[in-house]
């Protein structure tokens, strides 16, 4: 800075002019904030929204026997969806008897051969796959397995949800495989263990509480879809764990609930609807609690 | 090695190799039996199918273009309300907002992109379907004065285009912002490391640096949204009103392809009818597949970049 006359005065100027820039840029950065808080918050008003809209309408159809009961007939007071509850948990082991060993079994592939084409092709596909519309399984399950026999079943249904549930299952079993460190791998198999054991006894055991979450997450999201059980499972009124007969399903029983003229049927779909979005936040949070401990 | 072992490693390997090739197997074998099922009508119908739009059992004459139309329509305007405030909401949940924040923030929104269709449906029908017919359809033709635009045109009785479109958006909303989260998660933190060195503010960090760089990732999150809208079903189907018209007016009720297919397979009893639903469901797959294919490779670019630097 050069001493006396003018100079000082052009510098302040200048000095002026930044700090005011910086000024404008920092409030900027401020606003931009600022709007993007505001898209956040109006991005979290459906949940409030939906939150306050199904307890608002459901509450009242949580009694006790709205989890013991079937449904009563129509214009009848009571009655429950436990049949429906229990179809969906006999869906969602099926899906699992399908989805859960073929996903973990193709999450092993794509961890241990990271890095070569073929598992980059399969991964790729895999997330393709996860693409496909929930709709288009249950089509498919149809043809293949309903039309044929002339009827509508739970096994189909199982099958479609399975079927939905590998592609998750396979890439959140990667991810949590590629967690372990590869220095348990290296040990086991420098101890002479062959491959298989390493992979079940080392790599699979070490990252089993993951791999479960990761797979119980899975299922309990293919579990809540609807549209593949139009197609297969169908719905149904009655008790029946038949695997060859139509079945109930939470999911299929509030959406024909919702679409009932019936008040005590809409009330129903309105109660089976809070206890669907209770089973996800359980599930988000078990999700994210196994994830930090990971 | 003895040859227990080499033995075991054989059938380890084998057995990890098929259920890894029953992804691609899965996603061929859905392909044949689609395509095998909607034969008769992609046949008898030709590219008609996609163009015209009489759907009529009665005199077996079916075509998809509303369904068609409708399922680009609600899947675009969704689109185009939904990425933008998407985009916003991962960017203040992953660099913008307080650290205390950012966990529960993504929490919701994992929460909110987790709620299972039928219950977006069902606060679809008492939610969004009478505010739109009370309050926004009245607004706009009263209060703006555009109900002389054919795109506002008509009564609204409720269920409508505009409400699929206002529920899909809705629900691609926290998957797109989820996604693009990740994405962003993604991104080296060298790179605003370097930015903030610079002398560059957190929000000149994040759109000349981060999202520049997570440009492709975005893009793809973007798609996989669209992908979801184009084939959601359940909740397109309880409100979009379920009508084989080519309608303009956004107030109309009309269809998706999804929707098509599941709200006409119950009364599908002729073979015609059924190739006719399973050509639907063609049509669907195949969209969904170029705009998922398309999709993932854009995201797994980024990826790829990120795990390379």
């Amino acid at each position: 800075m050069s001493a006396g006359g003018i100079a000082p005065s052009v510098d302040t100027a200048r000095d002026a002019a930044r700090i005011t820039r910086r000024a404008r840029r920092r409030r900027r950065s401020r606003f931009m904030t600022a709007i993007t808080a505001t898209a956040t918050a109006l991005a979290l008003v459906p949940l409030v929204s939906i939150v306050a809209y199904l307890l608002a309408r459901g509450g009242r159809a949580l009694t006790p026997t709205f989890f013991t009961h079937a449904p009563a007939a129509a214009g009848q007071a009571g009655g429950g969806i436990a049949n429906a509850i229990a179809g969906t948990l006999l869906l969602a082991a099926m899906a699992s008897a399908l989805g859960v060993p073929l996903g973990i079994g193709a999450g092993l592939y794509l961890a241990e051969r990271r890095g070569t084409r073929r598992a980059a092709t399969v991964r790729y596909l895999a997330d393709v796959l996860a693409g496909v519309p929930s709709v288009v399984f249950g089509i498919a399950a149809w043809q293949l397995l309903v039309r044929p026999v002339g009827h509508f079943s739970a096994l189909a249904g199982g099958l479609a949800l399975g079927a939905l549930a590998i592609p998750l299952v396979a890439r959140a079993t990667e991810a949590v495989l590629h967690l372990t460190p590869s220095s348990l791998t290296d040990a086991a198999l420098a101890l002479g263990f062959p491959r298989w054991r390493t992979a079940l006894t080392v790599v699979l055991r070490g990252a089993l509480p993951g791999v479960a979450t990761a797979a119980l997450i899975a299922v309990a999201r293919v579990a809540g879809e609807t549209a593949p059980l139009l197609f297969t499972a169908f719905g149904n009124q009655y008790w029946s764990l038949r695997p060859d007969q139509p079945i109930a399903a939470l999911p299929l029983q509030v959406f024909s609930y919702a679409m009932s003229p019936d008040d005590g049927w809409r009330r129903q779909a309105y109660g089976g609807a809070v206890v669907l979005v209770a089973l996800v936040a359980l599930l988000t949070l078990a999700g994210r609690v196994a994830r930090r401990r990971a | 090695m003895t040859a227990t072992a080499r033995r075991g490693d054989r059938v380890y390997r084998l057995a990890t190799g098929a259920c890894a090739a029953s992804i691609p197997m899965l996603l061929a074998f859905i392909a044949w039996v689609l395509a095998t099922a909607a034969w008769p009508a992609f046949a008898r119908f030709g590219a008609g199918f996609l163009t015209t739009g009489t759907w009529d059992p009665v005199r077996d004459a079916y075509a998809v273009g509303p369904a068609l139309l409708g399922t680009l329509v609600t899947a675009g305007l969704a689109l185009a309300v939904a990425a933008p405030l998407a985009v916003a909401v991962a960017v203040y949940s992953a660099e913008l907002a307080p650290r205390v924040l950012r966990t529960p923030l993504a929490f919701l929104i994992d929460l909110l992109a987790g709620i299972p269709s039928v219950v977006y449906g069902l606060w679809g029908i008492g939610v969004v379907v009478p505010a739109l017919r009370d309050d926004v359809g009245p607004f706009l033709r009263g209060t703006l004065h555009l109900g002389g635009l054919p795109l506002f045109a008509g009564p609204s009785f409720g269920p409508s285009v505009l409400a699929g479109a206002a529920v899909l958006a809705t629900m691609i909303l926290p998957f797109v912002a989820a996604v693009t989260r990740e994405v962003l998660l993604a991104v080296p933190r060298a790179q605003r490391e370097a930015a903030f060195a610079l002398g560059a503010t957190r929000w000149e960090t994040v759109i000349d640096v981060v999202l520049p760089y997570a440009r492709g990732g975005v893009i793809g999150a973007v798609m996989l949204g669209l992908g979801r809208a184009l084939g959601e079903t359940i909740a397109v189907a309880l409100v979009i009103g379920g009508q084989h018209a080519f309608a303009s007016s956004l107030l109309a009720p009309g269809y998706t392809l999804a929707s098509l297919a599941a709200n006409e397979f119950a009364e599908a009893s002729d073979e015609l009818h059924v190739a006719a639903l399973m050509a639907a469901a063609a049509t669907l797959f195949a969209l969904t597949l170029v705009v998922n294919a398309v999709a993932r490779w854009l995201v797994g670019r980024v990826a790829r970049r990120g795990e390379a630097t």
